[in-house]
C-alpha cells in the first residue's frame, strides 16, 4: 500500500466511531441519554487512539513495522479531535457554556481537573505536531512530545475517578498504557546500553 | 407496532399521557381476573428489544388513577427510554445491560419474607401482598444520583398500607428491603461489584409517608424485569438507588439497617439520600439533571419537587450531614 493510501485508510478508520454514533443518533433518534452516549464515545475513543498512537513506535522497533511510522501523528491527532469533542459536549450540553460553572467544575472536581490537564497537554502536542514546529523545536520536540505519556496517565486517572463501581474498562485501558510505557522505557534502556542491538 | 382498540373513557388524563404507546398500555380495564395472574413476556427469552418485550407484557387490570397530588403534570418519559436505560447491577453495570440480560429473571411464583420486629412475620405470596389494596397509578418524578431523571406512571399500592398489615411492633424504627440473590437468574451477581444481596432501608416515618409506594407495574402494564419486576419500591423524593427492585425480604428493626451503596461508599451515598441540589455528590454536581431524552439539563428541585410533602420529616436535621 502506498504511503498516502495508508494514511487515507487510517483517517477513515479514525472517523468510524464518530460516524457510528452520528448514524445512530440520526436513524434511531436520541434515545434515553444521547449526551451520555456522545460523552462516552468521544472520551473512550480519544483514549483509544492515544494508546494506538503510543503503540506505533514499539511496533516499529520491535516488529519492524516501519511503514507504521507516519501513522503516529495521524492517530495522535485523531485522539486530540475526539478529546476536543468530549470537552465540547461537556462544556456545551452539561455546562451550557456557563463560564462560572465550567471554572467551578474544573477547580472543584478532581476528575474534571485531570481531564482538563490531559486536554491541555494534548492541545500543545497537536499544535506542535506540524513539520514547521518539529523543525523549529529540534531536539526539544522529542522531549516535549514525551508529555503524551503524562496526558495518557491523566486521562486514565480521569477515567478511574468517575467510575461508580465497575472498574474493568478503566483497568484494561490503564494496563495497556502501562505496558506501552514500560516497553518504551525498556527500549530506551536498550538503546543506551552498549550491548544494545540498535544503532 | 400493534394498535389495540381502547375506549376513550379509559384514557385517564390526556395531559399526562402524551405518548401514544402509553395511552395504549392503559387498555382493557373491563376484563376481570386475579391481580397479577398471567405470564410475563420476559419468559420469551431473547427479547432484548424493550419495545418488543413491552408488546407482550400483561396489562394490569382495575387500576385507578391516584389523586392529583400523586400525579405530576410533566410529560412522562417515553416507555422505550424508561425501560432501556436502567441501573440494575444484578444484570450488569452498563445502563443497557438490564434490558438485554434480565429475561432470565423468573417472577412467578414470587414471595416476600417478612421478619424482624413485626407482629405478623412469614413468607407471603406476592398476590397476597397486592390483593387487599386497590392498584393505583401515580405519576412520579424519578431522580437518579447520577444526575439523570425521568417521569414515570407507576402502578402499585401505598407502602404504608402493606407495612401496616404486617403489624410492625412499636420498637420497629426502620424497615429494610432485600433484592433476590440468584446467580443463575441474575448473571450480574457472578461478580461482586456489590456485596449481594442489594439492600435498602427507610426510617419508619419515611416508609409510612403517603408518597412511598410499592410498584408492580408501569405504563399500565406489569413491570418489565429490568425495572424491578415483580415488585419494587418507589420513593420519589430520594435518589433512585433507594428505590430497591425485585424485593424478596422486608425486615423491621430497631437499628438503622445497612444499605448497599452506603456500605460501598458512605461519603458518596448517604442513608437518607434525599434529592438535594444544594449538596453535591463528592465527584459531581447535583444542582441540575438531564431528563431522559433531553440534550440540555434542567435545575434539580429540593426533595425532587416533593418538599412540601416530605420536608417536615427532616425538620431540625442538618441535611449536609445527613445526606
Amino acid at each position: 500500500m502506498s504511503r498516502s493510501l495508508l494514511q487515507a485508510f487510517t483517517v477513515a478508520i479514525t472517523l468510524l466511531p464518530a460516524l457510528g454514533i452520528g448514524l445512530r443518533l440520526f436513524f434511531e433518534g436520541p434515545g434515553p441519554e444521547p449526551v451520555d452516549d456522545l460523552t462516552h464515545v468521544s472520551g473512550e475513543w480519544g483514549l483509544r487512539f492515544l494508546l494506538l498512537s503510543l503503540a506505533v513506535t514499539p511496533a516499529r522497533r520491535l516488529l519492524g513495522w516501519h511503514w507504521a511510522a507516519p501513522l503516529r501523528r495521524t492517530l495522535g491527532l485523531a485522539s486530540f479531535c475526539y478529546v476536543a469533542a468530549h470537552l465540547l459536549v461537556w462544556a456545551w450540553l452539561d455546562m451550557g457554556f456557563d463560564p462560572g460553572a465550567i471554572l467551578e467544575d474544573i477547580l472543584e472536581r478532581p476528575y474534571i481537573t485531570l481531564g482538563m490537564g490531559a486536554f491541555s497537554l494534548l492541545l500543545v502536542l497537536a499544535v506542535t505536531s506540524t513539520r514547521a514546529w518539529i523543525k523549529r523545536l529540534g531536539a526539544r520536540w522529542i522531549k516535549l512530545h514525551k508529555l503524551v505519556y503524562v496526558a495518557g496517565t491523566l486521562a486514565i486517572l480521569h477515567y478511574f475517578w468517575l467510575i461508580k463501581a465497575d472498574y474493568r474498562p478503566a483497568i484494561v485501558h490503564g494496563l495497556i498504557l502501562a505496558v506501552l510505557l514500560a516497553t518504551r522505557l525498556l527500549l530506551a534502556r536498550r538503546r543506551r546500553s552498549p550491548r544494545g542491538s540498535e544503532s | 407496532m400493534q394498535t389495540p382498540h381502547i375506549p376513550t373513557r379509559e384514557i385517564t388524563d390526556e395531559a399526562t399521557f402524551m405518548n401514544r404507546r402509553e395511552v395504549l398500555q392503559l387498555g382493557a380495564t373491563a376484563a376481570m381476573g386475579a391481580v397479577l395472574a398471567g405470564c410475563p413476556a420476559a419468559d420469551e427469552a431473547g427479547a432484548d428489544d424493550a419495545t418488543a418485550e413491552a408488546a407482550g407484557l400483561r396489562a394490569l387490570e382495575n387500576v385507578t388513577p391516584a389523586p392529583e397530588r400523586f400525579r405530576v403534570s410533566e410529560a412522562t418519559t417515553s416507555y422505550d427510554d424508561a425501560t432501556s436505560y436502567n441501573n440494575f447491577y444484578e444484570f450488569g453495570t452498563g445502563k443497557r445491560d438490564p434490558a438485554k440480560n434480565s429475561h432470565t429473571l423468573r417472577t412467578e411464583p414470587w414471595s416476600v419474607v417478612v421478619d424482624g420486629e413485626v407482629g405478623k412475620p412469614g413468607k407471603i405470596a406476592l398476590e397476597d401482598i397486592v390483593k387487599p389494596s386497590t392498584l393505583e397509578e401515580r405519576v412520579y418524578r424519578f431522580r437518579c444520583v447520577e444526575a439523570w431523571s425521568m417521569v414515570v406512571p407507576w402502578v402499585g399500592i401505598p407502602l404504608a398500607d402493606v407495612l401496616a398489615r404486617f403489624e410492625p411492633k412499636s420498637d420497629a424504627r426502620y424497615v429494610s428491603f432485600e433484592t433476590l440473590v440468584d446467580r443463575e437468574q441474575m448473571p450480574g451477581q457472578r461478580r461482586r461489584v456489590i456485596d449481594w444481596p442489594y439492600r435498602e432501608g427507610l426510617r419508619m416515618d419515611e416508609a409510612m409517608h403517603p408518597l412511598a409506594f410499592l410498584a408492580v407495574g408501569m405504563y399500565g402494564k406489569v413491570l418489565p424485569n429490568q425495572n424491578g419486576a415483580p415488585i419494587r419500591l418507589v420513593v420519589p423524593w430520594k435518589y433512585g438507588f433507594k428505590s430497591i427492585k425485585s424485593i424478596v425480604r422486608i425486615s423491621f428493626s430497631k437499628e438503622q439497617p445497612q444499605t448497599s451503596w452506603n456500605d460501598l461508599a458512605d461519603d458518596e451515598y448517604g442513608f437518607f439520600a434525599n434529592v438535594n441540589p444544594e449538596v453535591d455528590h463528592p465527584r459531581w454536581s447535583q444542582a441540575r439533571e438531564r431528563k431522559l431524552g433531553d440534550y440540555r439539563k434542567r435545575p434539580t428541585l429540593p426533595f425532587n419537587g416533593y418538599g412540601d410533602e416530605v420536608a417536615s420529616l427532616y425538620a431540625g436535621m442538618d441535611l449536609r450531614k445527613y445526606y
